[in-house]
């Protein structure tokens, strides 16, 4: 079994999410900040007249933000649409079940609340984001 | 297989709705025995059920429409008349069909064991049928059929008086007798004996004897069906509601359109731009206010399982209650009508059970045996406003209030401090339910908090309204539409935010009048024409910098008036309300979210829920000095009013305070030896502090400062010289002084400063003032000491 990954980092770990899941990659665009809500929460856009929340990854995964632009990753999540802020866009690759492994032990709990696992690629570690846990 | 699926959901649409229109007709025909057109519509409705389930092949169906149709034809027939045991009978038949459709929709085919309303059906039938057996309606009777199948055409014109005549029908059954065991298509006679009627008169009766043709009938009644449903439903069409959802919200996105359009057409100098943006605008408002409408829905739909609901309910309480209904044309859009279908079933079933007394007590109080509960549908400020009344015992404020000490839901200090309307707003708390006992019709767990979050949670809101002894009102109001609102919005902190302008009353600026926001403990208030108006930083709440300019927008939400404090003002707009992700509904702050013109997302306020959370906070505070006020001293500090009388200055507990007014002193009174102010509507005995305390330079100006101090409904104003200063007293400062009207002696402000007692100066302006509150049991006011006084004079005021 293989699965199909759009990658992205985050400072500097590879990060990927099933392809199927994703709606759009997009440049970042203007947010309205919302008060009072979780600090991983980036804030509201517009995406074509739809409102759609968006999360700032590095936060739900307990990173400094980053004060660049950011992408933005659109993944369904259940019947929500939500918005994924990340570094920069990767490629789509194409990983097999055989190189999965479960997190490991030592991994920090906020981690591993949204990361399924990691896939060993021939150069480096890719982490396998559990979008539902990281959106909600 | 699909277009079957088809057929069959058609069917089930189709049959739900005849059966709701069967509930209201039953009903109706109690009520009104000898109506042709109710009974007639009621044979019908049931036999196109049985006509249909039949060619669909669902047998059980079949069955039970087919006895029930039966016994309808006896009525119909002047066999039998509707009396209780039949009606009881006939929506026990109504409620199994609506089972056997629910099965078939859930896809378990009439799989239902329909045996038992066959045999109760049955019953009633052999109740009056004497011993002679269901006597499967006589077939015979249309015999001269036979006549008039030699003359075809009198077919055609059909249907004019059906049943007009029914002789015909009482000596059928003598006839029948014989033919007893003649089998169904017997059922259908009526529908021919009316041809027969027209071109033969002369064949009254029991003609001829001869076998009716059997299989004529059937297509003759459906046919009139037929023509009977095409009539209805000329000129409309069904529509998916998903497809209307959808243009609902295209038209949404249209909306954004022409606001973004007329934002940059507004910057424009080209006067084509503008004329076609213009345009664009007129067509789009056309537009969203026809696909609006098209969503539109009498609240009838909801109401017309209302009767029933009553019916079944005071029957099985033994009481007598009659429901009218006005209004019921009145539109709302489809999903607040559902949304509003179970809180209403709520109120109503709640005006029945605890609203309209027993027979005997009704009569007992002078009033009509037969109790009413009244609904009322009607528009009013762009909202729908749903009343549902009773004519029952009413709703005991000071009951409400024991209850709610009883509960451990308030303490009995904040309780005696509340007016009327509060006490009753209790009866919405969770946890709250005054039944004495807990029946099988209310009190089971749901309760008006739930009708209230229900309401609320499309935007709507619910009071109550009562007079002990006159009856209960309750009121919703529901906006119109969710999915397009006008709406206020502002800036704070440098976002914009929209205010719902349901909620809005009107715009205050504050400009340089920064110093008039004053505080009392540590909530800010602010005098509003008289009247403090509790205040509510936005900024503050949602934890942002405020800004220079500052409007404070007078709102009501959650039956509360008090002024939010934003930035700036920018427009009124009318707004497309998104949904917003769970995760920040959760924050409690925002009812959605919404695209403004320039395409940025706002945030729209949920004011209901601000108001819940933030100002919940301060009452308790105000609440808490209360309790302080009545341990007269026990606490360290309270807040105190400092006003001045004469030459005196005086502190009142600001607990103790209702309201500060300034009024004209033409408004005063005299009424015998006491003055008495005219004050909204009503007439409050008013009490001079200078003349009580002796304090020397009277009041001659020609307005002044009035101290308005209400308990359990009643009021009384203190007139003051001037309103000096809200402050902090500290308790160890204090000094007893013994002097008329006073309790002591404090510093406050470096001054020395007399401490009012306030009991003394009410009882002043009003003597009778205590007695109510003491005799219904809230006397937690009352010194320890006046107690026995207290207690004689309230047993005065028994007597």
């Amino acid at each position: 079994m293989t699965t199909q990954l759009v990658t992205f980092t985050l400072a500097d770990r590879l990060c990927g999410i099933p392809v199927d899941q994703v709606q759009e990659v997009l440049p970042g665009r203007a947010r309205t900040n919302v008060p009072l809500a979780p600090d991983d929460v980036a804030g509201l856009v517009n995406l074509r007249g739809q409102v759609v929340l968006s999360v700032d990854l590095r936060r739900r995964l307990g990173m400094p933000p980053l004060e660049d632009d950011q992408m933005m990753v659109v993944v369904f999540v259940g019947d929500e649409t939500v918005s994924l802020l990340v570094d920069r866009i990767g490629d789509v690759l194409t990983v097999d079940d055989e190189q999965f492994e479960a997190p490991p032990q030592t991994l920090s709990d906020q981690l591993r609340a949204v990361i399924r696992g990691t896939y060993k690629l021939s150069d480096r570690l890719l982490l396998a984001l559990d979008v539902d846990a990281a959106a909600s | 297989m699909d277009e079957m699926d088809e057929i069959v959901h058609e069917f089930l649409v189709e049959s739900y709705e005849n059966l709701d229109q069967l509930d209201q007709d039953l009903v109706a025909l109690e009520s009104d025995p000898s109506s042709r057109s109710l009974l007639s519509s009621i044979f019908r409705t049931v036999h196109t059920i049985k006509g249909t389930s039949g060619f669909l092949g669902f047998g059980n169906l079949e069955r039970v429409s087919h006895i029930g149709e039966s016994l309808l034809s006896e009525l119909r027939d002047g066999k039998r008349s509707m009396d209780q045991p039949t009606a009881d009978v006939l929506l026990a038949l109504v409620d199994t069909l609506r089972e056997i459709l629910a099965k078939i929709e859930a896809g378990g085919g009439d799989d239902v064991d329909v045996a038992p309303m066959v045999e109760r059906i049955a019953a009633v039938q052999a109740g009056t049928a004497e011993a002679a057996a269901p006597a499967p309606e006589p077939a015979p009777a249309p015999e001269p059929v036979a006549e008039a199948a030699a003359e075809p055409e009198p077919v055609a014109e059909p249907e004019a008086e059906p049943a007009a005549e029914p002789e015909p029908v009482t000596t059928v059954e003598t006839v029948a007798e014989p033919t007893q065991s003649a089998p169904e298509p017997a059922v259908e006679p009526t529908p021919e004996p009316a041809p027969t009627a027209q071109p033969a008169p002369s064949t009254p009766g029991p003609g001829g004897a001869a076998p009716a043709v059997p299989s004529a009938p059937e297509p003759v009644a459906e046919a009139a069906v037929e023509t009977h449903a095409r009539n209805a439903a000329d000129g409309s069409i069904r529509v998916d509601v998903d497809l209307l959802d959808t243009l609902m919200r295209q038209v949404g996105e249209l909306v954004l359109v022409r606001n973004q359009i007329d934002r940059i057409a507004g910057t424009r100098e080209d006067q084509e731009t503008k004329r076609s943006a213009q345009r664009l605008s007129l067509i789009a408002s056309e537009l969203q206010e026809g696909v609006m409408r098209t969503r539109m829905q009498p609240i009838e739909h909801v109401w017309s399982k209302m009767p029933r609901v009553v019916r079944d309910l005071s029957r099985s309480l033994g009481r007598d209650v009659r429901i009218e209904m006005t209004g019921g044309d009145t539109e709302l859009d489809r999903s607040l009508l559902e949304a509003v279908k179970d809180p209403l079933t709520h109120l109503v079933r709640n005006a029945v059970d605890h609203g309209i007394e027993d027979p005997e007590r009704r009569r007992a109080a002078g009033k009509s045996s037969q109790g009413v509960v009244t609904l009322r549908a009607y528009h009013s400020n762009g909202q729908v406003v749903v009343e549902i009344s009773d004519d029952g015992a009413g709703i005991d404020p000071a009951r409400v209030g024991r209850t709610a000490v009883d509960k451990g839901l308030r303490t009995a200090a904040e309780v005696a401090a509340m007016s009327e309307p509060e006490l009753l707003d209790l009866l919405f708390m969770a946890g709250f339910s005054t039944a004495a006992k807990v029946t099988n019709v209310s009190g089971r767990g749901v309760g008006m908090d739930v009708v209230r979050t229900n309401i609320e949670s499309i935007g709507g809101s619910v009071d109550v309204e009562s007079r002990v002894g006159a009856g209960t009102t309750w009121r919703m109001r529901i906006p119109l539409t969710l999915a397009i609102m006008p709406a206020l919005t502002v800036t704070c902190g440098g976002t914009v935010y929209a205010i719902p302008q349901v909620s809005l009353l009107e715009l205050v600026a504050l400009g340089d009048q920064q110093g008039r926001i004053e505080h009392v403990g540590s909530a800010p208030v602010f005098r509003l024409r008289g009247v403090l108006l509790p205040l509510i930083s936005l900024a503050e709440v949602l934890g942002l910098e405020p800004g220079d300019d500052r409007v404070i927008a007078v709102v009501e939400a959650d039956d509360q008036r008090f002024g939010v404090i934003v930035d700036r003002v920018l427009n009124m707009e009318e707004i497309v309300v998104k949904a917003i992700a769970s995760r920040l509904k959760q924050i409690g702050m925002y009812a959605g979210a919404t695209v403004l013109g320039d395409g940025k997302v706002a945030l729209i306020l949920d004011l209901q829920a601000i108001a819940r959370r933030v100002l919940t906070a301060d009452a308790a505070g105000l609440a808490r000095a209360h309790v302080r006020d009545v341990a007269q001293g026990a606490g360290t500090t309270e807040q105190m009013l400092v006003v001045g009388a004469g030459d005196r200055r005086v502190a009142i507990p600001l607990a103790a305070v209702t309201r500060l007014e300034r009024i004209r002193a033409d408004r005063i009174e005299q009424v015998g030896a006491r003055e008495v102010l005219q004050y909204r509507g009503a007439l409050l005995p008013l009490v001079r502090l200078d003349q009580l305390l002796g304090a020397v330079g009277g009041m001659a100006s020609d307005e002044l400062d009035v101290v308005v101090y209400t308990r359990g409904g009643r009021s009384i104003a203190m007139a003051v010289t001037e309103i000096v200063d809200i402050v902090e007293d500290d308790a160890q400062r204090r000094s007893d002084i013994d002097d008329q009207g006073l309790l002591g002696s404090t510093v406050l402000k470096d001054r020395v400063t007399e401490l009012l007692d306030v009991r003394s100066a009410v009882q002043a302006a009003d003597p009778g003032f205590f007695d109510d509150l003491d005799a219904g049991g809230l006397g937690e006011l009352s010194d320890p000491d006046d107690a026995t006084a207290d207690h004689g004079a309230s047993l005065a005021g028994a007597r």
